[in-house]
């Protein structure tokens, strides 16, 4: 930044003096770090240690002897996948993830090309009342659905959960497309008309692709929301056995009597597995996606 | 044509293609009707599941992701066999309808029918006037969570905010480490409510002064010779401890917005108001900050919309008891403990209406920033 103004001094000295300056900051940032990581190594490191282990010495012990193999054990994993139902729970949570991150972004995207690129009366007041329910908390939805549901019998399925979680994301699914699809070139949509494409195949072959990136930060943030998500899955599917998410079974397994840690920490590390998965393989989406996605209601 | 489509919707493309006049409406009226019976069809299967559930499953994945498909090709499909004249005009809400239908029932609906609730009692049979408003924002435990709730909003939104804007600050000069340290601060946004909850009860655990420490906080805390204390339920102090979590939580996230702002005041504004002998505090607080004003109140209204909604936590780590009760998990046990819709409503649209004037701020705000 200042490198024109420093280029009158001599360099070394002005590169060590530099080096001075930002040593505090690098110092302050070492420990931000190290603190903010420090609770999440701590869950990990437990995870893997035999149960007595866990409640007879801090996990920060293993570090006097972390070579010595009987200190380490996968046993809370399989103890965990097995016997506590999270690997059921797991394929609950994809069940429920995949069509609530699928089915929204589907219909958003249709909806915000027509809102775009399609006249139609009210067009205008529509998109307007669609973006102003962004406003609206789910908590506002759950008593009345919850009643729904109960009456259609939709309560406890996962079509159910399915549905609400396309509702409560829909609003921001749209605000986002939108805010993409319509900056898109009119010329090009223009000129696939004049070509005698449909609305359809302009949206299918040119508009879908065109949106990728917008599509893919939204899917990102719908996934982890979905995925994260607990209280909209204790709702509408609840906690029997055969439909229970990933996180509403590691929340059961807090509230038992008598904390057993170490299927606790093992089970909480299931959870997060998957976003952390994400988090480090598609970084740049995922800041993007959380970031535009942070408004939802 | 219509390759992004799944296998199972009918090949709407080579239809018409193959057929002309009566008998392509024909085939137009039929095509849907068998997509609306399988989705029906469907629709019972999963409701009624007592197939495996591997079967389901896949049931579920095609239906759910090509149905929707399907449904959108079908109806364009049927709109095309209507008079020139009208099918443009229809055509446009074959694309929206599907949404406005999901919003009226999941959100118009819903959030009217909480209003008309929360004036009627318990069991929605009578009606109450504003009795439920009366028990949210004057019973003793009412007061107890919206103080709680407030002390959230305080808290959190300040220290989120004004760490995540020295992060960011310091962030930037640390060279080609400040992806690292980024990474380090946002991970814990990855992660879910239940899972951090998780990870910081593990940090607040308690043993018996005889024991060892097994949880990080006690374990400092001894090591500078107090005694272990059960650190969620120190009443009022306990609500701070849930707080620290959502700090952790969102520090990342500010950051990380804040970064990019900061990013982009220009380089030349900064040279000259170090030219002209200016202190690196005072740019800060003189140019950085004027520069990202906007961005900054975009983020303390996020930040305090999430976190008047907080719930996870609480849920998790204390259900409220210990006086560490807010608004979201009363309302909760209001639904579920207490079965009593009335409250429950009531709590709903004391949320929405906190909700709201943050909320248009940021909508117009997000708007304004995109032209």
């Amino acid at each position: 930044m200042t490198v024109g103004y420093q280029t009158a001094q001599s360099v070394p000295s002005s590169r060590l003096r530099k080096l001075l300056a930002s040593a505090p900051v690098r110092i302050v940032m070492v420990l931000i770090s190290f603190v903010w990581t420090l609770p999440s190594a701590g869950l990990l490191i437990s995870s893997l240690r035999p149960a007595n282990d866990i409640t007879a010495s801090g996990w920060w012990t293993v570090f006097s002897h972390p070579f010595e193999a009987s200190i380490w054990t996968i046993e809370n994993y399989v103890q965990v996948l097995t016997a506590h139902g999270l690997a059921s729970a797991i394929l609950n949570s994809v069940l429920v993830t995949v069509p609530s991150v699928v089915i929204p972004i589907t219909i958003a995207a249709f909806a915000a090309y027509a809102f775009a690129w399609l006249e139609f009366p009210g067009r205008k007041l529509l998109f307007t009342i669609v973006v102003g329910l962004m406003v609206v908390p789910l908590q506002m939805a759950l008593v009345p659905l919850l009643r729904l549901y109960t009456q259609i019998d939709l309560n406890g399925t996962f079509l159910g959960l399915w549905l609400a979680h396309t509702g409560f994301g829909l609003p921001l699914a749209v605000f986002l497309l939108f805010g993409y699809i319509s900056t898109l070139p009119g010329e090009i949509i223009e000129s696939a008309r004049v070509d005698g494409a449909s609305p359809l195949t302009t949206f299918t072959r040119l508009v879908l692709p065109l949106s990728v990136p917008v599509i893919a930060s939204f899917a990102i943030f719908q996934f982890l929301w979905v995925w994260n998500d607990l209280l909209v899955a204790l709702v509408f599917l609840g906690t029997k056995e055969e439909v229970i998410v990933l996180t509403a079974r590691v929340a059961a397994l807090v509230g038992r009597r008598g904390e057993q840690w170490h299927v606790l920490t093992a089970g909480a590390f299931v959870n997060m597995a998957v976003p952390l998965l994400i988090f480090f393989s598609l970084q740049r989406y995922f800041v993007r996606g959380l970031t535009a996605g942070s408004v939802k209601g | 044509m219509t390759t992004s489509a799944p296998a199972q919707t009918p090949p709407a493309s080579s239809l018409s293609r193959l057929t002309t006049g009566p008998l392509r409406i024909l085939v137009s009226l039929i095509v849907p009707l068998i997509t609306f019976l399988v989705l029906r069809w469907a629709f019972i299967f999963m409701r009624d599941a007592n197939a495996s559930k591997i079967a389901v499953g896949v049931v579920a994945l095609v239906i759910g992701v090509g149905g929707v498909w399907a449904l959108y090709l079908v109806t364009d499909n049927l709109v095309s066999i209507l008079p020139d004249r009208v099918r443009e005009s229809v055509r446009p809400f074959v694309f929206v309808g599907p949404a406005l239908v999901i919003l009226t029932a999941y959100l118009i609906y819903p959030t009217l029918r909480t209003v008309y609730l929360s004036f009627m009692d318990a069991r929605s049979q009578n009606f109450v006037g504003l009795e439920n408003y009366a028990f949210a924002l004057t019973s003793s435990e009412m007061l107890l969570a919206l103080r709680n709730n407030v002390l959230w909003l305080v808290f959190v939104t300040s220290i989120v905010v004004s760490l995540g804007l020295v992060i960011s600050v310091m962030v930037d000069r640390i060279g080609r480490w400040e992806p690292i340290a980024k990474s380090f601060i946002f991970l814990p946004m990855a992660i879910s409510a239940v899972g951090a909850s998780v990870i910081w009860k593990f940090v607040y655990s308690f043993q018996p002064i005889q024991r060892p420490q097994i949880g990080l906080l006690n374990a400092v805390y001894t090591a500078l010779g107090g005694d272990p204390q059960g650190w969620l339920i120190i009443k009022p102090w306990n609500n701070f401890f849930l707080i620290a979590i959502m700090i952790w939580v969102l520090t990342g996230f500010a950051m990380v917005v804040l970064s990019a702002a900061i990013k982009g005041v220009p380089g030349e504004l900064l040279e000259a108001s170090r030219i002209d002998g200016a202190s690196e505090i005072r740019i800060f607080f003189g140019v950085i900050i004027p520069y990202i004003r906007g961005t900054l109140i975009t983020i303390t209204t996020t930040v305090l919309i999430m976190v008047l909604k907080v719930f996870d936590i609480v849920f998790v780590m204390t259900n409220g008891q210990f006086e560490t009760e807010v608004i979201a998990n009363r309302m909760y046990r209001e639904m579920f403990s207490f079965g009593n819709y009335g409250h429950a409503s009531a709590l709903a649209v004391i949320l929405l209406v906190a909700v709201i004037p943050v909320m248009i701020y940021n909508v117009r705000s997000l708007e304004t920033s995109r032209r």
